[in-house]
């Protein structure tokens, strides 16, 4: 009962700890954005590296996606006499749900977990100190490019995995289930609004925004050498995947009481 | 009379509720090289950070180059540090960079210098330290007293006005040993006259420390010249020239 108590209560202080300290980390980067140097160089090099390298694995997830989602809504809508309507359910699905979700997840665990293990690489072998000690802003220098370029990488990455998602249900649609092609994208220009497309585009900067976040943190707090290592990027793939689970339904509340 | 150059007033500083530093004190005036000495775990190189403001003291105060900087933030404590350098005991060069990268790198951060007087200033402190024609060679080909060589060139490139050396022998053979100890000494005469080298090494302290700290229990048992050290009656200062004190 004792050992209970004391695993609850140090679970809740480690859990206290860490949302404090992601929420400093947040608070650091927002005072430092506006101060110089502005290393823009750096958040080229991010781009490539979160967006242009992550591409190939966000848009194979959307493609399969979007076409198991038809697949599926097909199948079951047929019952009902209403295959022509496969495409809108699709779209919203996409739009609204799962672009963002699943490209947040897909690459912002593939990001973040690189993330933490480089900075958490840096931070046990003194190479974040030896930063500070020559005078450098190591948020501004490590930190706030890697959010910029996710600030921008992530509405972009879901952009093109929305289109390649809706074109991957097209596929099905049309080869597998007859659906006519024209049908197919003319119900989706009628049912599916912008806004459909601009909450989920919203979605995504805040998911790119929290999983760089954590990201950057557990590898800053990154203590016990090559093994705390190890267990600061599997923390960073879980921790990644349950935010933006967790935040999603939260957004997906506020934006409908804000726009619905 | 001039301020001192570091200046410690009773600071305190704990981790997980063990006391690490009691109280300590101490004042460093320039053209001085003190040797702070103790056995490991006695707080040397947590004393060391928290002087360059690496870590925050729990309480007491800290001065560096006339700045008060404990409880300064982050950000408000890097120009202090621009006129400090810090040698780290494994280094702690940058992985990514070339050698030549690494001491060029606060160059590029803070000066605004042309490539080329880049390129001269980086082989000159280079050179100082002893090694040449490693440009392009990255910090995992490097021996262990080379890679101190390097971190202690990046750590003078900028001329400071103070240089921190934690424990600059650990880990390395006498021969190596001996050519960090001399390159102390040889920078005094040019580049930077005032320093703090924390160590465990008694005949690194002796060959180049103007005054010697003993650190003990997270306090100085005793400070003095090195004659003075050797000659103290004090027990902690005596079992530690005999190889005989323990921490805690």
């Amino acid at each position: 009962m004792t050992a209970l108590v004391e695993g609850t209560t140090r679970y809740l202080r480690d859990s206290l700890i860490w949302y404090g300290g992601l929420g400093l980390l947040a608070i650091q980067v927002v005072r430092n954005l506006a101060l110089p140097p502005h290393y823009f160089a750096l958040v080229a090099r991010q781009i490539d590296i979160i967006g242009v390298r992550s591409t190939a694995v966000a848009l194979t997830a959307a493609l399969f996606t979007g076409m198991v989602l038809a697949l599926q809504t097909a199948v079951n809508m047929a019952r009902f006499g209403a295959e022509g309507y496969v495409g809108p359910v699709v779209a919203l699905s996409i739009l609204r749900e799962l672009g963002p979700v699943l490209t947040a997840i897909l690459v912002g665990g593939k990001v973040a977990s690189g993330i933490t293990a480089e900075l958490g690489s840096m931070k046990v072998t003194e190479q974040i100190d030896a930063l500070r000690a020559l005078g450098v802003n190591y948020i501004k220098r490590l930190i706030v490019p890697r959010l910029m370029a996710a600030l921008l990488v992530f509405p972009l990455v879901t952009v093109l995995a929305d289109f390649v998602g809706l074109v991957g249900g097209m596929v099905v649609s049309v080869f597998d289930r007859d659906v006519d092609p024209y049908l197919y994208w003319n119900t989706i220009a009628y049912w599916v609004v912008i806004r459909d497309f601009l909450t989920g585009l919203f979605k995504s900067i805040v998911f790119g925004f929290l999983v760089t976040l954590i990201g950057c943190y557990n590898g800053l707090v990154t203590e016990g050498g090559t093994e705390g290592l190890g267990r600061a990027t599997t923390d960073t793939v879980v921790e990644v995947a349950m935010a933006v689970i967790i935040s999603d339904f939260f957004l997906t509340k506020l934006l409908i009481i804000l726009f619905w | 009379m001039a301020a001192p150059i570091v200046e410690v007033n009773e600071v305190w500083k704990a981790f997980d509720d063990k006391p690490v530093l009691r109280g300590i004190s101490l004042s460093l005036e320039r053209g001085i090289t003190l040797a702070v000495m103790g056995g490991s775990g006695s707080g040397k190189t947590v004393l060391l950070r928290t002087i360059d403001g690496l870590i925050a003291p729990d309480a007491g105060e800290v001065w560096l180059l006339g700045t008060r900087i404990d409880g300064l933030r982050e950000e408000q404590l890097l120009p202090v540090r621009r006129r400090a350098g810090y040698v780290f005991q494994y280094a702690a060069l940058f992985d990514s960079m070339t050698v030549f990268e690494n001491v060029a790198f606060p160059l590029r951060e803070h000066r605004r210098l042309s490539e080329g007087e880049i390129t001269d200033r980086v082989h000159h402190f280079l050179r100082l330290v002893g090694l040449s024609d490693i440009d392009e060679v990255l910090p995992g080909q490097l021996s262990g007293g080379m890679r101190k060589r390097v971190g202690i060139a990046r750590a003078l490139v900028v001329e400071p006005e103070v240089v921190f050396f934690d424990e600059p022998t650990a880990g390395l053979d006498p021969t190596n040993a001996r050519l960090v100890a001399e390159l102390i000494n040889e920078l005094k005469k040019g580049v930077c006259d005032t320093s703090i080298v924390v160590t465990h090494d008694i005949e690194l302290a002796d060959g180049v420390a103007d005054r010697m700290a003993i650190l003990y229990q997270g306090r100085f048992a005793e400070v003095g010249t090195p004659a003075e050290i050797h000659r103290s009656s004090n027990r902690v200062v005596r079992d530690f020239l005999a190889g005989e004190l323990r921490e805690g």
